[in-house]
This record gives C-alpha cells, sequence and structure tokens, in this order.
C-alpha cells in the first residue's frame, strides 16, 4: 500500500511533463497538472497515518517513508495543490498561450524534485535531489525573461550550487572518517551515519556538521547565507514564488534536520545546537531589518520567508519533543499562509500593475475579496492569534526557555514584535492610505476589478485550514509529533508533550 | 583505510597528481584568458580521470575504471567542448571584470592554500593519519574548495563563474577518489550527470542573460537589491 502510494506520489507529476511536452496544449496542460496536484495530495493523505507505522524503505533502501518525510510532504503537496489552482488563473494573463505549455511542464518537475527530497534515504541521493531542485527552479523563476527575473535566476543558480557544494564536502568529510571503523565502503543512508556517529572523530564530525549546516542552509534561505532568496521568490512568476517559499524550503530543512540527530548522536556536546539556534536568530535579525524598510511588495514576502526558516531552525535547534512539534506545526502554517500572502500578492500586482508597495493603496476598495483574505494573512504571518502561526512560535518559544539556549528566546521575541510591526506598517499604508512621510505621487485608484474565481479559491483553501490549526491543535497530531520526536531523538526522551496544548 | 597501506612510489604518484592538479587551478587563477581556463579545466580533469584510474589499479577498485573513462569523457571532453560553444557563440574572449589583478588573486590563492594545510594537517593528526597522501588529498580538495570559491567572487564574466563552479567540483571529486574511494558507484555516477546538467542550464542561462540582459558580465546585474 505504502508503496503504492509512493509511486504514485512520484509518477503523477512526471506523468504530466510527459503529456505536457507531448500535447503542447495550454489547456491540457493546465488540466494535467492540475488533477496531478490532487492526486499527489490525495494520496499523501492517505499515506500520513500509514506512514506512522515506522520507516518503511523501497528500492534497496534509497527511498524511504517515515513520520517526518510524510509530514514535510504534506506541506509539499498542500503548495503544490494551492499553487496549481492559482496558476490556472494567474498564468493566462502572464505569458504567451503558446508558452504556457513549458511552464506547467517545468511546473511539475519542480514539484516532482521537492516532492522526492523527503523520501530519499540515502544523504548523497538527497544532496542530488536538492541540487535538481534548484536547476529545475531557475527556469522557472526566469520563466518571464525580463532582465530582473534572469538575474535574480543567475543569482539563485550561482550562489545555490556553490552553497550546496559545502554539503556534498561535508559529507564526503563525514563518509571518510565513518570509513576508519566501518571499512570502505558502506551505505550513506542516514541510519548508517547515525550509527557510526559515536565511533567518528569528533572534529571531523564537528565540520562535516557546519559544512552540511552551511550548505543546506543556504538552500533554506538562513542568514547570512539567505542572499539568493529575495530575488528568486520575487522575481518568478507567483505560483513560483508560493512553491519556492512554501515547499522547495522545507525539502532542504528537513536535511539539516535529520543531520542534528547524526550530530546528536556523534555526541559532538551543545555546540551545534547552539551554531543551529545562533544562525536561526540571525535570520530573524537580517529578516526584521529588511522588512521593515522594504520597497517591494513580494520581496516583503520573502524576507518573510527568511524569518520563518529562522524560526524553524531555532525549533530544531531547541530540540526535544516541544521544539520538533513547534517546528513541524510551523512547517505546515507557515506554508500554507506564505502560498496565501503570495497569492494575494500576485492578485494586487495585476490589478496594480506594480510591485511597489508605495504604488498600492486601497486595496480593501478595490478588490474586497483579496483585500480581506490578504490582510488576514498577513494578520496571521506575523503570529497573532487567532492563526497557526500563533500557536507553533508559541510552542517553539516554550522549548526554548526548557532548554539550554533561552538567550534566543528573548532575542526572538524581541524580534518577532519587531517584524510584527514593521510588516503590519506596510499593510496600513496598502490598506488605508499613504504614508504622511512618503513623497510619492498620488496615482489615481485603479478601477475595480473582478478577479478571477482561480485566484480566489486557493486563498480560501490556505486561510481556512491556517484558522482551524489555530483554534483547535488536534491530538492526532500531538500524537505524530511524539512519534517524528522520539524517531529525530538519540536517547530516550524524559520530558514528553504536556497534554494541555495549546 | 587507503593511504596507509600505499608503498612510497604510489603515493608519490597520487600526491604528484593531486599537486598538479592544484597547479593548475593557480593557472586558471593567474590569468585572463577565458580559453586558457578552459584548457588547465580539461587537463585537471584528465588528470583526475589518471587518478581514478590509478587509486582503482593499486587499491583493487575495479569500478574506478569506469568512473575513470566517464571522467575523461564528460569532464574531460564533453564539458569543455560545450563551454567552448558558449565563448565561441558569446565572443568574449578575456575576463574584463575582475576585481582582484590575476597576481594579486594568485598571492591570496597562495594563502589559502596554505590555510587548507593547516586545517588538514590538523584533522590528518586527530585521525593519526599525519603524514599520508589523505593529508595531501584533503589539502588539495579544501585549497581547491577556496580557490573555486576566490574565482567565484573576484572575475565577473559568466563564464569564469560557471569555471569556478567547476573547479569547486573538481576539487571534491578528487579529493573523494584518494580519500573515499569505496564510496557507492551510484553516487559517484550521478554526480557526474548533474555537473552535465548543470553545465547545460548554465549555458541556457548565459544564453538568456545576453538576449535578453544584453551584458555577459555578472557585474553588470545589480538592479536588484534591498
Amino acid at each position: 500500500m505504502v508503496g503504492a502510494l509512493l509511486a504514485v506520489i512520484l509518477l503523477a507529476p512526471l506523468v504530466v511533463v510527459a503529456l505536457c511536452v507531448a500535447l503542447r496544449r495550454p489547456r491540457a496542460a493546465e488540466f494535467f497538472n492540475l488533477a496531478a496536484a490532487i492526486v499527489v495530495f490525495a494520496a499523501v493523505l492517505r499515506l500520513m497515518p500509514l506512514a506512522l507505522a515506522g520507516p518503511f524503505t523501497f528500492w534497496r533502501g534509497y527511498l524511504i517513508v517515515d513520520p517526518l518525510g510524510a509530514w514535510v510532504l504534506l506541506s509539499v503537496a498542500s503548495v503544490y495543490l494551492l499553487a496549481s489552482i492559482y496558476a490556472i488563473g494567474y498564468m493566462r494573463h502572464e505569458v504567451d498561450a503558446r508558452r504556457l505549455y513549458r511552464f506547467y511542464a517545468l511546473f511539475a518537475g519542480f514539484a516532482l524534485t521537492t516532492l522526492s527530497g523527503p523520501l530519499m534515504n540515502n544523504i548523497g541521493v538527497y544532496w542530488i535531489a536538492i541540487e535538481l531542485t534548484t536547476l529545475v527552479s531557475t527556469f522557472l523563476v526566469c520563466f518571464e525573461l525580463s532582465r530582473e527575473s534572469i538575474e535574480a535566476a543567475w543569482k539563485y543558480i550561482v550562489v545555490v550550487s556553490g552553497g550546496i557544494s559545502l554539503a556534498l564536502l561535508g559529507i564526503i568529510l563525514y563518509y571518510w572518517s565513518g570509513s576508519l571503523p566501518l571499512g570502505p565502503t558502506y551505505d550513506l543512508t542516514w541510519q548508517a551515519l547515525r550509527e557510526v556517529a559515536p565511533r567518528v572523530n569528533s572534529t571531523i564530525a564537528l565540520m562535516a556538521f557546519l559544512l552540511v549546516l552551511v550548505g543546506f542552509g543556504t538552500k533554506v534561505g538562513l542568514a547570512p547565507m539567505h542572499t539568493w532568496l529575495p530575488d528568486a521568490h520575487s522575481e518568478g512568476p507567483t505560483p513560483v514564488s508560493a512553491m519556492l517559499s512554501g515547499a522547495l524550503l522545507n525539502t532542504a530543512m528537513i536535511g539539516i534536520a535529520r543531520f542534528i540527530q547524526v550530530s546528536d548522536a556523534a555526541h559532538l556536546g551543545i555546540l551545534p545546537r547552539v551554531v543551529v539556534v545562533a544562525i536561526g536568530a540571525l535570520s530573524l535579525f537580517i529578516a526584521a531589518l529588511f522588512i521593515a524598510r522594504q520597497t517591494g511588495v513580494k520581496r516583503l514576502m520573502a524576507y518573510s520567508s527568511v524569518e520563518h526558516m529562522g524560526v524553524m531552525a531555532l525549533g530544531f535547534g531547541f530540540g526535544g519533543t516541544l521544539g520538533i512539534a513547534g517546528a513541524l506545526y510551523h512547517m505546515l502554517n507557515h506554508s500554507l499562509n506564505k502560498s496565501l500572502m503570495f497569492f494575494g500578492a500576485g492578485n494586487v500586482m495585476q490589478v496594480f500593475h506594480s510591485k511597489r508597495i508605495g504604488r498600492i493603496r486601497y486595496v480593501n476598495s478595490v478588490m474586497p475579496v483579496t483585500g480581506l483574505l490578504w490582510i488576514a494573512g498577513a494578520v496571521a504571518i506575523t503570529g497573532a492569534p487567532p492563526f497557526g502561526l500563533f500557536l507553533s512560535e508559541l510552542t517553539i518559544l516554550r522549548a526554548g526557555l526548557l532548554g539550554p539556549n533561552a538567550w534566543a528566546v528573548y532575542v526572538m521575541l524581541v524580534l518577532l514584535i519587531v517584524i510584527f510591526v514593521g510588516f503590519l506598517n506596510h499593510f496600513r499604508a496598502m490598506y488605508f492610505g499613504a504614508n504622511p512621510r512618503a513623497d510619492a505621487p498620488v496615482t489615481a485608484l485603479p478601477p475595480r476589478r473582478h478577479v478571477s474565481a482561480w485566484c480566489l479559491l486557493p486563498m480560501w483553501l490556505a486561510l481556512l485550514p491556517l484558522l482551524a490549526l489555530g483554534l483547535w491543535w488536534p491530538a492526532a497530531l500531538t500524537h505524530y509529533f511524539t512519534v517524528i520526536a522520539e524517531q529525530l531523538s538519540v536517547a530516550p526522551l524524559t520530558a514528553s508533550l504536556p497534554g494541555g496544548v495549546p | 583505510m587507503l593511504a596507509a597501506q600505499l608503498p612510497p612510489l604510489v603515493a608519490s604518484l597520487f600526491s604528484l597528481l593531486a599537486i598538479t592538479s592544484l597547479l593548475l587551478a593557480f593557472v586558471m587563477l593567474g590569468s585572463r584568458w577565458l580559453l586558457e581556463y578552459l584548457i588547465a579545466f580539461a587537463v585537471e580533469s584528465w588528470l583526475i580521470a589518471i587518478l581514478s584510474a590509478a587509486v582503482g589499479y593499486y587499491a583493487g577498485y575495479p569500478e574506478l575504471y569506469f568512473i575513470a573513462i566517464l571522467t575523461a569523457l564528460f569532464r574531460g571532453l564533453v564539458l569543455p567542448y560545450l563551454i567552448l560553444r558558449i565563448i565561441r557563440r558569446l565572443n568574449v574572449d578575456r575576463e574584463l571584470h575582475e576585481r582582484l589583478a590575476p597576481t594579486s588573486s594568485l598571492v591570496v590563492g597562495a594563502l589559502l592554500v596554505l590555510f587548507a594545510f593547516v586545517v588538514s594537517s590538523h584533522l590528518g593528526q586527530s585521525l593519526g593519519v599525519a603524514g599520508t597522501v589523505a593529508v595531501l588529498a584533503l589539502t588539495v580538495m579544501l585549497s581547491m574548495k577556496l580557490i573555486g570559491f576566490l574565482m567565484l567572487t573576484v572575475r565577473g564574466e559568466a563564464l569564469s563563474q560557471i569555471l569556478a563552479l567547476l573547479v569547486l567540483e573538481n576539487g571534491i571529486f578528487l579529493g573523494s577518489q584518494i580519500l573515499v574511494p569505496g564510496m557507492p558507484l551510484l553516487i559517484e555516477l550521478v554526480i557526474l550527470f548533474d555537473l552535465l546538467v548543470v553545465v547545460a542550464c548554465f549555458g541556457v542561462l548565459v544564453r538568456f542573460l545576453v538576449a535578453h540582459a544584453g551584458t555577459s558580465s555578472v557585474r553588470e546585474l545589480r538592479r536588484l537589491r534591498g
């Protein structure tokens, strides 16, 4: 059953790529991509309870289905579904219909590589999956062939390829030190890395951990390796931005989470976790600075992704059941919420014909429904109740107070408040008229315009679960996270998730 | 552990190949001409192929012969050919936008090698393999990595950046042949394939860059900031 679902999840996007290239019809491409997204989402939902039964491996141990991977698949599949619905309404306006089939072929290919990342059991193959996501998404980022988008794509591919090669260096160093006790040939599975960890030289293990953290951290967009992220996320077409922020970053984050476990098994002391926590706090800090003075509406969302990746890094860095539960809950909430924010930004940009915050005025009177959903999303993404991110951030804060890195909790709190003020201030300007200090000329408002249902439906579909997840933390999820945390821990856990969450 | 049981002559052969590859990285660092970069890269790839074959022969990993052939074919012939085609099409033959003159970058490169040597002899000591070819392989691997990043920083031409990324990869590949010759074959195959795809993607992107942004220099790309 698990094998069949796995085959469905990986084959459906592959079939779409083949069909798009073979048929070259724009409407057919839209339809096949949406159908594949629905099928993948349904298969992942069915896979979730099955994955709890423990890690299953397939294809001679190269593929793994475990609860952690299934959870990441859920966030990827949700964003893929939402973005596929949105793309139907959005891309018709943006590109020539003759090029549309290429977009969907690349889009499904991107979904395929992103979905395959969390399923890789062999760290070498996982590295390659991450590298392939970069290569495919580069062409999605520069799909509009404007000068800016090509600049963004170039920075993206150079920075990420260079950064991720450090992860490969780390993997090879680790393999080398593992080959001293184990003999020259062994499998590079996560489990094998974990088992050899206590016998690995600790200097090399530490160096390998730092290299892997920097390498995959580049792909996650953690500061100071985040430089490609605002460009790539803001210049690509909106469905691609949503996939990059909501799906791709999580796929790389899982590699860091799994390597933290390897470094725990190697008994490297507190240094690895301190580094992860420090990088997470730095990401929040950098994001706070750039959010406060941002002028581009999509770049605002991109820096918000840096912020939330920092929050997740803090959760994984704090560790323990609470930290891991918070980080994973945050992952799904952020995926939904960031898709919502990018969709709103896309709708607004199509009506106002500008990416600049200064040109966007009175969103709620020009486009009431989008305006309502978008501002609800903005409140949610800054971590205000009653939405999911409030709960997950609170859980991460609680996890931090239990551990040795409590200083980071206070840093995180202050920066979250700064981001709350900075982020919502831009929305105040976009909704309730000009900033008195801004000297931008007041332009006439665009006529009230009907937004396609394809562009509104995914916003509802993102906001409602987000609200539900904020009001109600299902007990089944607590169980799920506890199982993941047990599998991610080296020693048996002492502190378990208290019953009264939230 | 491979490095410990090698006869001295074989260890010297490995060292010779590794050090020559490092020298070729310096050739790339010290030159302005794109064609020289390319030839240095191709020769470096051939040396790595010879190294793979030698490791396969002396350490008894017959599958490395296969890797050697593929390395020579892909890294030594196909990649240089693809890049040559890009150079011809772009009509750019030399680096015009470097931030650091080639002579100064040679000095910086030498300092980086020194740093890599200190780090790897430290690691070698803590592992108890000090003085073996493993330390040398580690030094060359880290040096080529650092030199690749240096080239990425100081060079502005799009093609130089592609070649710098390839130097990064070559360094890792060279080190892994000596340090972990028993690494599963599949990983090495896929990494080779991945490299081919990377270069193909870069080729397309450079064409976009010239056609839609009107430049082949990365220094001109500075609209997105903040």
